[in-house]
């Protein structure tokens, strides 16, 4: 089976400094794959090459029969390429169901229609989204008075819309309580499963990423160092090192402050 | 041209940049560590002139010239300090277009006082003594009093950065305009730091206004135009960056000398006037720089604000609110009828509806699509003055200019908008100010084709409409039918991307919306329906000069706006009603009628920071007890 996204020998430079190093991997349809490394290991980097924020100095990102890297955010979402934000973008003065039906607006190519009301724009789907993410109860509800989970929640119904091939999630559950955590990676899981789509996601929680991830992989100092499922990971040396150094592991720190 | 000549320009270019810098350094101070772009900065500077008149002309004799006349700086530092403790203080959190309001309504007041205590007659004080005469140069004789102009900049550029440098309280100052909240979460005590700037700021201001006095009289206009200037030179040396403003005052004194040292163009059978041209080239440098240089020549790239005005989801009409717009749209019609023994009446009400009309496609560009536009009145002007050549020039028809009207405007608005929509906030607001000046100043030099300063005459409707009844049911009905327009467009697809686009732009780009293509239409529409408000007036009147473009304009626009409530649909045009109607009775019944309504939006802006309709309609969610009403 071919993979949903290759990306091969992806380069950034930041003045004399190699951000992201000529880094190789791959996502399979179906599959969690999570990014994991130190601080300044090139995560958000990488990411923002994918998503079109940065331009790469070098390399290749195949998803389909199209290469993201040189297109624009917007030009990247039209290949069927969704993403969630660090800190959640949502619409604040739009209801909740509003910004769903931006999105789906959007991707039926009427943002420029002047003239026709947009509030019964497919609202039966938008309702449906936001089923998905279990936030219908709560559909008409102005944006800007939202539990941060929710909002979290909500921009993955925003970034549903279009009907993604891959989700880019920039660190989903940051700012988010542990019960939290899990309850939207289990949220994403299933999503996953029956959309037929992929994740990629950066995380910082161990715990989020042994427990949900599929197969991860692990940047260090733009480099890649290491990939396989969580359990090779936990034991790699070379991941160890790059976190802890030598003589600990991810087992010894349990229940230290993340 | 002769070298001596260029030489004297320069020199001249070299002693206006010093005057200007002294008011430009202490906007850009205050801009830097309060965030407030401070209107009344220019009246501090005219008060400045008065103050030195007053005090040289008393105490010259007791205590010597120049002792009389620099008091008059921490004179008016300490009204500054005052001004802020007083009044600013409690328009910080306020959303930065209130505080931009009550600073204005602080020019109207300043402007009044100063009427008041010194009458309208221009004053002039008497020369330097010992710099009174003028030296010999090349030939050409130069003031003595300029020579001290040119050294006082770098000397002040000095001080200043020495004390920014190499003091605590400068440290202070560098790290709030950094990042003013991180500077308050370490404890630097806020209130003291802002009321010290300011303080400085004003003072430097008023410093800047008394070097003038052996130079130039005191006059009541010197505080909208000197605050403008200096506005264009903060913004273009980089907003809280004194170095830069430095620059920036060398920069544009100098390429104004050189259109004064220029004289007359003649090539390919024209003849340019550029020493007339010296305001399109100081806007025109603007422009150039924003569109290089987003953030001003030594500027940064503001930290964004971690609080977002929010404002609650817009509500469709329900049938309450559609009943009572017949019922008002009816009660209108029918004002012809009603009003037959008082014609004047109608005459107001179409100066009423135009003004409404303006106001909503300027709060159409400013609430939904969130770009701050501080030169609205250029696309009014130009479907002003585009169906008046029509008319006048072609041999148009009334009917068919009228239409074209707004084409004019939105042709202009299109042109502007491509630049304008690539910046945003206060960099965004002066371009768009600078846009209408480089359309006011064309207008008022180019007497061949626009009528100059006179404007034109004989714009009259067709005869149909002649009688000022049934233009004010044509005005009427472009003044419902535009405000239904525009209320249609923010509730299709289009009008939920500009909210959108103001929200999010890193969410929209990522949904696939094209931000600025979105906020480029919106604003071509907003310029459009201005046009056609300007088309209305125009025929109105009967005659048109280019101050319906010009800045007081602008900012009228601007107050119609704020005082109705940026947040609701409703509020412009409430809120042009009543500052239309205003103006007109107060302006007739008292000769103080500026200090009025300034006192009037002071008060507005302390009480209801929501604007009038946006108050009336939180109290009442606060009365239904609706959940998450109050659009903070």
């Amino acid at each position: 089976m071919t993979a949903l996204l290759q990306v091969r020998g992806l380069q950034r430079r930041f003045g004399g400094n190699l951000a992201v190093d000529g880094i190789d991997f791959h996502i399979d349809q179906g599959e969690l794959l999570a990014m994991i490394g130190p601080n300044g290991a090139g995560k958000s980097t990488t990411f923002n090459l994918l998503n079109g924020q940065l331009r790469a100095d070098g390399g290749t990102a195949w998803l389909g029969g199209r290469d993201l890297i040189g297109l624009r955010p917007r030009e990247i979402w039209k290949q069927g390429v969704g993403r969630t934000f660090q800190i959640a973008e949502t619409f604040a003065s739009l209801s909740v169901v509003e910004n769903v039906q931006m999105a789906l607006l959007s991707a039926a190519g009427r943002v420029f229609d002047l003239w026709r009301a947009a509030r019964d724009f497919q609202r039966e789907q938008a309702l449906g989204l936001l089923r998905d993410v279990g936030m219908q109860g709560q559909a008409e509800r102005p944006c800007s008075v939202l539990a941060y989970g929710d909002v979290k929640r909500l921009e993955l119904a925003i970034a549903l819309a279009n009907r993604p091939r891959l989700l880019l999630m920039d660190e989903p559950t940051a700012g988010m309580a542990s019960a939290e955590r899990h309850e939207l990676m289990v949220l994403t899981r299933r999503l996953v499963a029956e959309r037929g789509m992929a994740v990629l996601f950066t995380e910082h929680s161990m715990d989020v990423v042994f427990a949900h991830a599929d197969r991860v992989i692990v940047l260090a100092r733009g480099r890649l160092i290491a990939t396989g499922r969580p359990a090779e990971i936990r034991e790699h040396p070379a991941v160890q090192e790059a976190y802890f150094g030598t003589g600990l592991s991810f087992e010894k720190r349990r229940g230290a402050p993340q | 041209m002769t070298p001596s000549a260029v030489l004297v320009q320069l020199l001249n270019g070299l002693a206006s940049a010093s005057s200007l810098f002294f008011v430009a350094a202490g906007l850009s101070l205050i801009f830097g560590v309060t965030r407030i772009i401070n209107f009344a900065h220019g009246s501090f500077y005219m008060l400045g002139l008065y103050l030195a008149y007053s005090l040289v002309d008393r105490f010259s004799a007791h205590i010597g010239f120049w002792p009389a006349l620099l008091l008059a700086g921490p004179m008016l530092g300490l009204l500054g300090a005052l001004v802020e403790a007083l009044l600013l203080r409690r328009v910080y959190h306020a959303p930065e277009l209130l505080q931009l309001l009550a600073t204005f309504a602080l020019v109207l007041v300043i402007k009044d006082a100063t009427l008041w205590c010194w009458g309208a007659e221009d004053l002039l004080g008497p020369r330097a003594p010992g710099l009174g005469g003028a030296i010999d140069l090349l030939g050409r004789r130069f003031p003595a009093y300029d020579l001290l102009l040119i050294a006082l900049g770098p000397v002040l550029l000095g001080l200043l950065t020495l004390l920014l440098r190499r003091t605590r309280w400068g440290t202070l100052v560098r790290a709030a305009t950094q990042d003013r909240e991180m500077a308050g979460a370490l404890g630097v005590n806020q209130a003291w730091l802002f009321t010290s700037v300011f303080a400085l700021g004003t003072m430097l201001a008023g410093l800047g206004g008394a070097l003038q006095l052996p130079r130039e009289p005191a006059s009541l206009s010197l505080d909208l135009s000197s605050v403008g200037d200096a506005f264009v030179v903060v913004v273009v040396g980089g907003l809280g960056s004194v170095p830069g403003a430095f620059l920036a005052a060398l920069l544009i004194s100098e390429v104004k000398a050189l259109c004064v040292a220029l004289g007359t163009l003649h090539g390919f059978g024209l003849a340019l006037p550029v020493s007339k041209l010296t305001l399109v080239a100081e806007f025109l440098v603007m422009a150039v720089v924003l569109v290089a240089r987003p953030w001003g020549l030594m500027g940064k790239a503001p930290s964004s604000s971690r609080h977002r005005a929010l404002e609650a989801p817009l509500q469709p009409s329900g049938p309450g609110l559609r009943a009572s717009a017949v019922v008002v749209f009816l009660l209108l019609a029918s004002l012809p009828w009603l009003s037959a023994g008082a014609p004047y009446v109608t005459v107001l009400a179409v100066d009423l509806l135009v003004a409404a009309l303006f106001a909503a496609s300027l709060h159409f560009i400013m609430g939904p699509a969130g770009l701050h536009s501080f030169g609205h009145a250029a696309y009014f002007g130009l479907g002003a003055y585009g169906a008046a050549l029509l008319v006048l020039k072609a041999g148009w028809p009334m009917e068919a200019a009228l239409v074209a009207a707004p084409l004019a405007a939105a042709l202009g608005a299109m042109l502007l908008g491509w630049f304008a929509v690539r910046l945003s906030g206060v960099y965004l607001a002066m371009l768009t100010l600078a846009f209408a000046q480089i359309v006011w100043g064309i207008t008022f030099q180019w007497d061949g084709f626009t009528g100059g300063s006179n404007g034109l005459t004989g714009v009259w409707p067709a005869a149909w409409l002649a009688d000022k009844q049934v233009y004010f049911l044509l005005t009427l009905s472009a003044a419902a039918g535009g405000a239904w327009g525009l209320r249609r467009v923010l509730f299709s697809p289009f009008g939920y991307a500009m909210r959108a686009g103001r929200d999010s732009a890193l969410r929209c780009e990522a949904i696939g919306i094209n931000v600025l293509r979105v906020q480029w239409l919106a604003f071509v529409i907003a310029g459009g329906v201005a046009g056609i408000a300007g088309g209305l007036f125009a025929f109105s009147k009967g005659s048109i000069s280019p101050d319906v473009m010009g800045v007081g304009r602008s900012v009228d626009a601007l107050v119609m706006v704020l005082l109705g409530g940026v947040q609701t649909l409703s509020g412009p045009l409430v809120g042009a009603v009543v500052f239309t109607w205003l103006q007109d009775t107060v302006a007739r019944s008292t000769d103080y009628w500026r200090a009025l309504l300034g006192g009037v939006i002071l008060l507005l802006v302390l009480a209801f920071p929501m604007g009038m309709v946006g108050f009336l309609r939180d109290a009442v969610w606060q009365l239904r007890g609706r959940p998450g009403g109050g659009a903070r």
